[in-house]
């Protein structure tokens, strides 16, 4: 008995019934495609997130105001703590620190308004410290600063909302009822996973100051280590000066923080990975009914055929090759089944799902796989290898 | 010879499959007696004059092709336990036509499908042409099947949406015979039943009488030493019937052992011997003339 003769058997048991041949692989392929799919989701989902976490710089310390403990005074950030941050010679492992002021605006060009997500104040230096690319005009400089002009640049987002169809650079704009000269526009950096990146505007610390903030405290000061490694460095000097600035004793608590922009986003990723969570967890759902479907399929077929096996016995087949047999159509299908799915998981993550590119992973195709040719294989397995093991004629008289 | 190699090696590899306890090797002089018999020395198909060369040239040529005593078969046990054999004897020799007639629930089925292998009796010993049966295991009952026995069924069993030429096929690929050799037998099968045009049809597209003669060609196809037919007639009408008993008169003119069960006496009386079973045993051996036998 050759493996080619039991292979052909197989062939023919799972063509001689089309349809339900048809469904098994089906129910497979439903359950390997969701698995990679949905994994995919979440696998693209986070890695936007890190797209974002690397577009904003691994070496950037924010430092923001705090509210101290009770009894002491809070000392606000100001321009001065900014320039103190910058020393050379105090803060070897700083850069650059640029003051930033917040303010809520709505800007309005024309007949149209829009309010603007972030719209700071701050110095030409944030622009390199939050690796922002200039795409149209020019950023505005340091002498903007020190003249307060009226000046702003947009991101990509306010330009598209406030000049659907024509230059924004030159254009005159209301920022809460003052005009603002668009110098420049930003650069796309695309959405944060949670935030959009591009719906800002920058305008020039005094300017902001002057006219939409106020003189009160900085909002935060956005710190540039000389280089990823020397973020800890740079942490300790931060820390180290502003004590000093603002007299806290040792074990007092600090009237302000120093956060890294991996510590302000990992709770962000923590989010996404939830959502992974989540997703799997209902691919792994799916897979697991189409494989419940799979065992009911493989069930039925082999009770169906147990006459068949019966037949075979009786004219001489061996338990071996029965099994084998069976074994094969098993595998065929899950095989099938499970390159469909494949192709069909591939297929859907080429397309962009509620906002989300998919990335597919390769560990999950592998596992898809491996389940679902595991789950027909068992289930195809234990019912056959039953009914080999029968006497010819109780096979023979199984209705 | 492809036949003899395929079930030598068969033989020897699988008897470690056998069910539980059963893993002594297999009985060499058993393997070879099967080798060399029938498959090995019969020309394709069991038409006339090779049917009988291959039975002269079989070994152990003198034993009876069949050969059974005492045997009992018991199903359940204590007091619900049925009695289908009580310790039964029969001698079957080479070349006989045997009809075993006998109500329903005499035993006579139970009897059929244990000289078939299909079923194993509760005690006793069966020998197949000098061939002790009785400490086979699952794997050489299996190589006695295909080798030395034909089965037909009263309800066909032929394999559903499968052509009548892979039905006839069947024995010839589980006994490892190659494609264009088991191609040759099984169309010299059917052309014996009268088929051959029929060769690429599916049971559902065939008479019962044409199910059943298909049956038959899958049954001498491997030219086994014995036919055994349990009521083969019994879901055919009376034109059907008569071609078939013609098939099974010209397999016994040829030569080969065929043994029948039947209900009905004018099928019966193609046999040359008729045995009456009741209760496990028998109680009538008469030639089909009604002389004692």
């Amino acid at each position: 008995m050759r493996f080619t003769e039991i292979l052909a058997f197989a062939v023919r048991g799972v063509t001689a019934n089309k349809l339900r041949s048809a469904l098994t692989t089906l129910g497979i392929m439903i359950g390997v495609a969701s698995v990679i799919l949905l994994i995919a989701v979440g696998n693209g989902a986070s890695q936007s997130v890190q797209q974002s976490i690397a577009g904003l710089g691994t070496n950037i310390l924010t430092v923001s105001p705090q509210r101290a403990q009770a009894g002491s005074t809070t000392k606000p950030l100001t321009v001065a703590d900014a320039t103190a941050l910058a020393d050379p010679v105090e803060a070897p492992a700083v850069k650059s620190a640029s003051p930033v002021v917040s303010a809520s605006a709505t800007a309005s060009h024309a007949a149209t308004s829009y309010s603007v997500q972030q719209f700071i104040g701050t110095d030409p230096a944030y622009f390199g410290t939050t690796n922002s690319e200039v795409a149209q005009g020019a950023l505005f400089s340091t002498d903007d600063v020190r003249q307060g002009r009226k000046v702003v640049v947009i991101g990509a987002t306010v330009a598209t909302q406030l000049f659907p169809s024509s230059q924004p650079v030159g254009q005159s704009i209301l920022v809460n009822n003052i005009p603002f000269t668009v110098v420049g526009v930003l650069a796309t950096k695309g959405s944060s996973g949670l935030q959009d990146a591009d719906d800002i505007a920058v305008a020039p610390l005094s300017t902001v100051q002057n006219a939409l903030a106020g003189y009160g405290s900085l909002s935060q000061i956005v710190v540039q280590a000389t280089s990823a490694d020397k973020l800890a460095d740079a942490q300790a000097q931060v820390t180290t000066i502003l004590d000093g600035r603002h007299k806290i004793g040792y074990g007092q608590t600090a009237d302000y923080r120093v956060l890294s922009q991996e510590q302000l986003l990992s709770a962000r990723t923590a989010t996404t990975d939830t959502f992974t969570v989540l997703l799997a967890s209902v691919a792994a759902i799916s897979l697991l009914v189409g494989g419940i479907g799979v065992t009911n399929i493989m069930l039925v077929t082999v009770t169906e055929r147990i006459r068949e096996i019966g037949i075979r016995k009786a004219v001489g087949a061996r338990r071996g090759s029965i099994l084998g047999q069976f074994l094969l159509e098993a595998t065929m299908l899950s095989l099938f089944g499970g390159a469909l799915g494949v192709a069909a998981g591939f297929i859907g993550s080429g397309f962009t799902i509620a906002g989300i590119t998919p990335v597919v992973v390769p560990s999950s195709v592998l596992l898809a796989f491996a389940v679902s040719a595991l789950i027909g294989l068992f289930f195809g397995s234990y019912p056959a290898s039953r009914a080999a093991r029968l006497r010819p004629i109780e096979a023979l008289r199984h209705e | 010879m492809t036949a003899r190699s395929g079930s030598t090696r068969g033989g020897n590899t699988r008897s470690g499959n056998t069910r539980g306890g059963d893993t002594r090797p297999v009985d060499t002089r058993a393997v070879n007696a099967l080798a060399g018999n029938s498959l090995a020395g019969s020309a394709p198909t069991g038409s006339a004059s090779t049917g009988s060369a291959s039975i002269g040239s079989a070994p152990g040529g003198g034993a009876p092709v069949i050969e059974v005593r005492e045997l009992r078969k018991t199903y359940g046990s204590g007091d619900t336990a049925v009695h289908a054999l009580r310790g039964l004897d029969l001698v079957v020799e080479r070349g006989e036509y045997l009809a075993i007639m006998g109500a329903s629930g005499s035993g006579k089925s139970t009897l059929l499908n244990v000289l078939g292998c299909l079923d194993i009796p509760t005690s006793g010993r069966y020998l197949i042409d000098g061939i002790d049966t009785s400490e086979f295991g699952e794997a050489q009952l299996g190589l006695l099947r295909n080798r030395k026995i034909g089965f037909v069924f009263q309800s066909f069993n032929l394999i559903p949406r499968t052509t009548a030429l892979a039905n006839v096929e069947l024995p010839l690929v589980y006994a490892g015979v190659r494609r264009a050799e088991r191609r040759a037998r099984s169309m010299a099968a059917l052309r014996m039943v009268g088929l051959e045009d029929r060769a690429g049809h599916r049971p559902n597209e065939l008479s019962g009488g044409q199910q059943q003669r298909v049956a038959i060609a899958r049954a001498l196809v491997t030219g086994p030493a014995i036919v055994l037919a349990d009521e083969p007639t019994g879901n055919l009408d009376t034109h059907s019937s008569q071609e078939v008993m013609g098939i099974l008169d010209r397999l016994h003119a040829s030569g080969r052992t065929v043994v029948l069960i039947t209900h009905e006496d004018d099928v019966a009386a193609h046999a040359r011997r008729v045995i009456r079973v009741v209760d496990g045993q028998i109680v009538e051996s008469r030639t089909a003339w009604g002389v004692p036998a």
